[in-house]
């Protein structure tokens, strides 16, 4: 496989981690979230073990390995598992303003652009096209959470910042350190977890995950 | 190795601490917790005093690293005639009231329990050392806010009562702003002293050498007299002194109305004439203004207070408005290299710091014994106090006698050489200091008188006449050792006026290191006998002769009285024609300072009424009339509540931020992410 080849592979995966992030930021249904995001994950996994061969960083198919069994199996399972329990399947979150959204979103990725202008000139790396992409990752998926009411699409949106942070290693310097990148997995797979019993005891406790709730905590004047 | 002053001022502070480490141990049986503490801290004094004297007369500079602070940040002590002189100054007064305390703290035993103000006290003592050895900015920054907790705890010893937690939160409020002003003073000179490049410029030593532009070192100079003056109660910072010290338990007051208010004085001569050195003459005469405003207002507060505490409480702010007019006369005298002048307004100003340590611990020693005796804080429940405590009269009248400057006491030596230093000055180089200097004098001759006014009348209603509580109030004489510390503050009251050639030859020495000029070569024209600055011709005074003459006829008057053979009785109160006179008719505290009240009140809120009660709605026939009065210190409506009401509306305004909900919250940093990416790309 030639260099440009391998660009190009890269090139579209990245275009596909991007519309899984815009799919991300207006999908209503919970399950459809999950679906989107275990897709996010087999892309990442995908465009990690490409920049591995290609670049000849042998870590980098243990990154890869790792993404392909906590992105794409495990966490997606447990947040199935959460969503099970928690009987919010049928339930079809509103999601505010999806123009407008979409239109920050495109905002985000035409500043992420401009802003990796220098670097994409400096920089020697095969990935050097999809660093804009990585940061527009993390940005959608901050805005998903500012956006989304619900817990569980919170979490989903937090995931997928990590999964542009990822991408964005993997695209600037190849890759973490194998340490750091075992490190962050572990991180996210035991954030699962903790949100999860959180919002298993939050539901339990007050009837509803929605984050509105929350607004009563405020001080009073 | 053999003593210098440095082991025994670190003595001192050893002694201070191991004094600390024994209360835990101590403090199930609280009357040996007293005895040993107080006694310690007294062993302490003593040895920091004789430091302090040794080093002034002597005029030895010794400085050390100590082994303590962050790493690369050790802290630096030092031992110079200023720092001796102000060691000297606290040595004094912490023994004297340390062996008080003995005696006044005992009176707590079986009320509440007295560790907190065992060890605070310690502490403080322990606090004001540090400050004065002090030769970093960081050890002294430290110990200054050592000094501040220990007095806020002191102030909040009674913790029962609202008005000491609401004095003590003031008193912390103000002493925090002040310490920042001070931090960022330290922060500026220590930037110039290493160009802002690392961090070795927080010694003192570094800033003596800085070189700093003088636009820069006028703020560095304003900031650290803004926080030294709210330490030390300078008009408009004065608000919390009358409430801490009317609250805190008297020996307490004693050490912070005495001397702790001083190391702010310490902190602003260090900062001047030591770390600064050159600098124009209008920041002498703005402090010279603030020390007069302080002066004039601080006493005429003073007169319309009727609690006794109160009441000294305010008269400390007046004498350190008299040390601050002493500094910003060498100020002003130092900037036109005026030496031998400079000198005597240095000299004044730290032989007044000397003397109200002196009076003012022995006044409050006094309050506190009247306060111990009968558990009385207005003046206006007291009275006939001599008949039944008659060596605390004695000892307060002393005390009162010296604060109102006149001979053969201490304050008249400091306040006729701030006198001198008015009316010697010639003219001056500049139209507003010569319409100024004058009025100085005018505005400090003012506030001697109105001094005298109001420890006339702090005396009289409590000591005089007759009692006007109630009958059978059980009133005592103090014990021993609080008859001791008072005795020793009076004695020095009376040595410090007696004899100050002696005192002003062994002090000389601060104004030669830091102005280089002495007044000895004049003072001691006459030798001991005469106090004569500058030269014999314009002024000289006499305590000996002074004293002399005073023995003299009060001796003549007694031998003429009794010679007569005839023994003198005492008959009943005149009582005007009126059958049964009440001690409620006698002359009260409220309507002595009527007079000023009427002249001087246009300067504060006084609020005054009077309500009659009258039968079936006739007024001509009242049954009762009610009158009360209220004084406001006009400050507060100007200066205080303004600043109280911005940070609530700032507060307010902050809280808009905490909407609760989530996604506000994710969209701040969001915003601020997208921010910097855009600024610092």
């Amino acid at each position: 496989m030639s260099i440009s080849l391998a660009a190009q592979i890269n090139s579209i995966l990245a275009a596909l981690i991007l519309l899984t992030a815009f799919g991300l930021l207006v999908q209503r249904r919970i399950y459809g979230l999950l679906h989107l995001f275990a897709w996010q994950g087999l892309f990442l996994s995908i465009s990690t073990a490409v920049v591995g061969f290609v670049a000849e960083k042998h870590h980098l198919y243990i990154s890869s390995l790792i993404t392909l069994v906590l992105k794409v199996i495990v966490l997606p399972y447990i947040l199935h598992v959460l969503i099970m329990r928690l009987k919010i399947h049928r339930e079809i979150e509103t999601v505010v303003n999806v123009p407008i959204t979409m239109l920050i979103g495109i905002a985000l990725v035409i500043f992420s652009y401009s802003l990796t202008s220098p670097i994409r000139e400096l920089s020697t790396h095969v990935t050097k096209s999809t660093i804009a992409v990585a940061l527009a990752t993390v940005l959608l998926g901050l805005l998903m959470m500012i956006t989304r009411r619900h817990a569980v699409t919170q979490i989903i949106g937090f995931l997928s910042m990590e999964n542009g942070l990822f991408f964005a290693a993997t695209s600037a310097t190849y890759g973490m350190p194998l340490v750091v990148e075992l490190g962050v997995g572990l991180d996210i797979l035991i954030a699962a977890f903790i949100f999860g019993i959180f919002f298993f005891h939050i539901n339990t406790a007050f009837d509803s995950l929605d984050v509105e709730q929350m607004a009563r905590l405020k001080e009073e004047d | 190795m053999t003593a210098t002053p440095f082991t025994l001022a670190s003595a001192s502070l050893f002694i201070i601490f191991s004094a600390l480490a024994l209360v835990p141990f101590l403090f199930r049986n609280q009357r040996a917790l007293i005895t040993a503490v107080f006694s310690l801290t007294a062993i302490s004094s003593l040895l920091s005093l004789i430091a302090g004297i040794w080093t002034v007369r002597d005029g030895i500079t010794e400085s050390y690293i100590i082994l303590l602070g962050l790493p690369d940040l050790p802290f630096h002590m030092r031992l110079d005639s200023l720092s001796g002189f102000f060691l000297t100054v606290i040595g004094a007064l912490g023994f004297i009231v340390s062996i008080y305390s003995i005696g006044y703290v005992r009176g707590f035993i079986g009320q509440r329990s007295v560790t907190s103000l065992v060890f605070f006290y310690s502490l403080l003592l322990a606090g004001m050392f540090m400050v004065v050895l002090a030769d970093d900015a960081f050890f002294f920054l430290i110990s200054w806010e050592v000094m501040a907790a220990s007095s806020y705890f002191l102030v909040m010893f009674e913790d029962e009562r609202t008005e000491n937690r609401r004095a003590a939160f003031l008193y912390l409020a103000i002493a925090h702003v002040g310490a920042i002003a001070i931090l960022l003073s330290f922060g500026l000179m220590a930037g110039f002293a290493t160009g802002f490049e690392g961090f070795n410029g927080y010694t003192f030593d570094a800033m003596r050498k800085m070189d700093i532009p003088p636009s820069w070192a006028a703020v560095a100079f304003f900031l650290a007299f803004f926080g030294f003056a709210a330490k030390a109660g300078v008009m408009p910072l004065h608000v919390w002194l009358p409430d801490a010290d009317s609250v805190a338990p008297s020996n307490a007051v004693a050490l912070m109305s005495g001397v702790m208010l001083k190391t702010a004085i310490y902190g602003i001569l260090r900062v001047t004439f030591d770390l600064i050195r050159v600098f124009p003459w209008w920041w002498g005469a703005v402090v010279l203004v603030f020390g007069l405003m302080t002066a004039v207002m601080g006493i005429l507060f003073a007169i319309l207070q009727q609690d006794l505490k109160r009441l000294l409480a305010y008269s400390s702010m007046e004498n350190i408005g008299i040390i601050l007019i002493g500094t910003g006369m060498a100020m002003v005298f130092a900037s036109f290299n005026m030496t031998a002048l400079s000198a005597l307004a240095l000299i004044a100003a730290l032989y007044h710091t000397l003397n109200h340590a002196m009076f003012k611990g022995l006044l409050f020693m006094g309050a506190g014994a009247v306060h111990h005796a009968t558990r009385e804080r207005g003046m206006e429940g007291m009275g006939g106090l001599i008949h039944r405590m008659p060596w605390t009269s004695a000892l307060f009248l002393i005390g009162s006698v010296s604060i109102s400057a006149l001979p053969p006491f201490n304050g008249f030596v400091s306040e006729w050489l701030t006198f001198q230093a008015f009316l010697l000055s010639p003219a001056l180089p500049s139209p507003l200091l010569n319409l100024l200097i004058p009025l100085g004098a005018a505005i400090l001759a003012l506030t001697a008188a109105l001094a005298a006014t109001c420890f006339v009348k702090a005396f009289g209603v409590t000591f005089l006449g007759r009692w006007r509580g109630d009958h059978d109030t059980p009133i005592h004489e103090v014990d021993g050792f609080m008859k001791t510390g008072m005795g020793l503050a009076a004695s020095m009251c009376l040595f410090l006026g007696v004899l100050p050639t002696f005192v002003i030859d062994w002090m000389d020495i601060v104004p030669e290191r830091f102005l280089g000029g002495k007044l000895a070569a004049s003072a001691g024209e006459f030798g001991w006998m005469w106090l004569t600055p500058i030269s014999y011709t314009r002024a000289s005074y006499s305590g000996p002769v002074v004293l002399l003459g005073i023995i003299a006829i009060v001796a003549l008057a007694y031998i003429i009285l009794h010679a007569r053979g005839t023994t003198i009785h005492r008959g009943p109160l005149w009582d005007c024609g009126f059958e049964k006179i009440t001690p409620r008719m006698q002359y009260t505290g409220t309507a002595f300072s009527m007079p000023i009240r009427r002249i001087f009140g246009f300067l504060f809120n006084v609020r005054e009424r009077i309500e009659v009660d009258a039968e079936h709605g006739q007024r001509a026939f009242p049954s009762r009339i009610y009158y009360s009065l209220k004084i406001r210190d006009r400050m507060w409506n100007w200066l205080y509540q303004p600043v109280a009401d911005a940070s609530f509306w700032v507060a307010r305004q902050a809280g808009r931020l905490q909407q609760g909900r989530i996604q506000m919250y994710l969209i701040y940093p969001f915003i601020t992410i997208i921010v910097l990416l855009v600024l610092l790309r």
